[in-house]
């Protein structure tokens, strides 16, 4: 699998707090068998309520890092809110803290969400709004933000950040490397002798 | 000193620490529904797996069944196209599906109880956040995300950090009309709806010793509204005797032996914890949610806090909130007028939830203008309220009543709000949205609440409406 160490691209602000993952993308899309697609009705309901929505706007079409507040993503555990948000172009979010199934959805998809503080926050996403094709790169190896001359530390949990850096974000190969310590843990249980 | 429930269940799951530092965790049960499993099976398709203890995973379909017109091929295409999917995959894979011709099918957190399939001492995983609701038997029990679902079909096991446990007390007895809601409404008010990140939750005290098993279930449901991972009650004789007798459980004297595995399962007296908080019920009465989540709430006496009140890193997710729901801050919530009422969904879509608000519909009628909808958490739930004759009280008293599903719990199925309309509902969400119209707007609270509002048409005391005697 592919290690995640550097991503670069254009910003996307939405510095708001407690987005849940309706709103990432409303349930009425969740009618579907297949992924396919869902990238554009992220945050549907969001953009027709408000045309000056981020996702709305032109010079932010090409953005792939998403800079959010507080609680991104509480609610669901569907997976169809980090894969809409895939699918639209997201490749690395950077926010304030991060619902814990989000987070882990996201991270299993190979999307790091990182953590910075809000006066941090706050400023790169006034600076993406005066300056839409500013360049920002994600350095995960380092835990580093940069842009313009700015360096920003940012945190990701420990585990998120080896399997990311690693390229061991798949971990489904992981868990059926085990199969045979899975099927000894299972002989222990005492329900699964009935 | 004695580990805490949660750390014993996880110790026995453990099959071993993988790279990242993570716990490769097994997963006792694995509970499936038709909208975030399609995906998975996809995803064993392309890599050519199988799953690999289908005996562990059972299926049912709950959110996008109507709860009117069920005739195949549903009204809906694409939902018809999910039910087919769920048929194949279930088929194809060796998997149980409890599907629309099955007496067992409902609400995936109402059935996995109900059929005896949830046990204390489980790890207990589904594609779904409010599989914490499982939790009330003493189990560990994640929502997870649809690759997630994969894995387990593929492994029966998953990646997971250990969260830290909090233990949250709540001493004293409950009044009357004060519900297991309020009681779970009161903690994510009391803790906000980050403040269980990084946490298991195990809810002791005397008041949920005396809760019975659905009122647990409906306490554990909304942890994950609280942030909490997950949410637990330690297994007491209330756990054994709803289990006894039920298909999935062993019979006889297999039973009581278990039974006695589960006993020693419970936190003891000395146990520890990461964390702990306490509350006292008196502190508690019928509460009703005022935001757009679940921690934005008030007691049915108080007004709306001031905005200033709130910490000043809220105030402006405060101020979008009253501005959605068009509430002004200082103002009491009751006499807040409704459009629509709803009862059901797997926080309070058990019988004894019908029981408590058939109570209060009896001999009254649903005030004019208010469509008001019964959604029986699953079949063997409807089956058994329409043997008490509930469904004829509801009727009588104009509310309609349904077939099982999520219904107007998600904008998923038929059920939904239109425009601007105002819900009272007895599900576990408020979120902008959530119940089908973009700009709908949701009051969460008890379904006895949800009745009494029903009737007045607007958010009422229900206190006032039940007689003291009959406590
Ligand atoms: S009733 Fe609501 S919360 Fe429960 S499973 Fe259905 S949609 Fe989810």
């Amino acid at each position: 699998m592919t290690q995640i160490t550097q991503i670069t691209g254009t910003g996307i602000p939405l510095l708001l707090d407690d987005i849940d993952t309706d709103r990432i993308i409303p349930a009425r899309f969740l009618r579907c068998v297949s992924f396919d697609g869902i990238g554009e009705h992220a945050f549907e309901d969001d953009r027709q309520q408000d045309k000056s929505h981020p996702f709305n706007q032109p010079q932010y079409h090409e953005g792939s890092i998403l800079v959010t507040g507080r609680n991104f993503g509480c609610g669901s555990s569907r997976e169809h809110a980090p894969q809409s948000l895939m699918r639209w172009g997201v490749k690395a979010i950077i926010g304030e803290s991060f619902a814990e199934i989000f987070f882990g959805n996201c991270t299993s998809l190979g999307v790091p969400c990182v953590t910075a503080e809000r006066p941090a926050l706050e400023a790169l996403a006034s600076l993406i709004k005066s300056d839409p094709p500013l360049e920002i790169n994600v350095d995960l190896q380092a835990k580093e933000v940069r842009y313009a001359d700015t360096v920003v530390p940012v945190d990701i949990a420990a585990s998120a950040h080896e399997a990311l850096v690693s390229g061991q974000w798949d971990f489904l190969s992981q868990l059926l490397e085990n199969k045979d310590a899975i099927r000894k843990t299972a002989s222990q249980l005492s329900y699964m002798q009935s | 000193m004695t580990t805490n429930l949660f750390n014993k269940v996880w110790d026995q799951h453990t099959v071993g620490t993988l790279p990242s530092g993570q716990t490769q965790l097994f997963i006792g049960l694995h509970l499936i529904h038709e909208v975030t499993s399609p995906q998975a099976f996809e995803m064993l398709r392309e890599r050519k797996l199988k799953v690999m203890y289908p005996e562990r995973t059972f299926a049912t379909v709950d959110h996008i069944v109507p709860t009117d017109n069920q005739a195949r091929p549903f009204a809906d295409g694409l939902a018809e196209q999910m039910m087919s999917a769920i048929e194949v995959n279930c088929d194809e894979f060796g998997i149980t599906l409890f599907d629309l011709k099955d007496d067992r099918q409902g609400i995936v957190h109402i059935v996995g109880p109900e059929e005896g399939l949830t046990q204390p001492g489980l790890t207990i995983a589904c594609g779904d956040s409010h599989t914490s609701t499982h939790g009330a038997f003493g189990a560990i029990a994640f929502g997870i995300g649809t690759s997630q679902v994969a894995y387990v079909l593929a492994t029966q096991t998953l990646a997971m950090n250990k969260p830290q446990v909090r233990r949250i007390e709540v001493t004293g007895k409950l009044a009357s009309g004060v519900y297991a809601k309020d009681v779970i409404l009161y903690i994510i008010r009391q803790l906000g709806v980050k403040g269980g990140i990084g946490y298991a939750y195990e809810y002791a005290g005397e008041v949920f010793d005396r809760m019975n098993m659905e009122e647990r279930m409906t306490v554990c449901n909304m942890s994950i509204e609280g942030g909490a991972r997950c949410g637990y009650v330690n297994p007491d004789e209330t756990t054994i005797e709803y289990l006894r007798g039920r298909p999935q459980v062993p019979q006889g004297d297999e039973f009581d032996k278990a039974a006695d595995e589960w006993r020693a399962l419970a936190s003891g007296p000395d146990a520890t914890f990461d964390d702990e908080v306490r509350f006292s019920a008196d502190q508690i009465e019928p509460t009703v949610t005022w935001g757009i989540n679940p921690a934005q709430s008030v007691g049915i006496s108080e007004n709306i806090p001031p905005v200033d009140e709130f910490p000043a890193d809220e105030q402006t997710g405060v101020k979008e909130a009253l501005e959605y729901m068009s509430l002004e801050a200082g103002k009491p919530i009751r006499g807040q007028k409704i459009d629509v009422a709803f009862i059901g969904s797997c926080t309070n879509g058990r019988i004894s939830d019908l029981r408590e608000a058939a109570r209060i519909a009896e001999g009254n009628k649903v005030a004019s203008g208010v469509k008001a909808i019964v959604v029986p958490g699953s079949q063997k739930i409807l089956k058994q309220a329409e043997s008490e004759g509930l469904h004829e009280i509801f009727q009588a008293a104009g509310f309609e009543w349904r077939a099982a599903g999520c219904s107007m719990c998600l904008a998923m199925n038929p059920d939904k709000l239109q425009g601007r309309e105002v819900s009272a509902s007895s599900s576990n969400r408020n979120f902008k949205g959530r119940q089908g119209s973009p700009t709908g707007r949701t009051l969460l609270m008890s379904p006895a609440m949800v009745t009494a509002a029903a009737i007045e048409g607007a958010v009422t005391d229900v206190r006032e409406m039940l007689s003291p005697v009959s406590v």
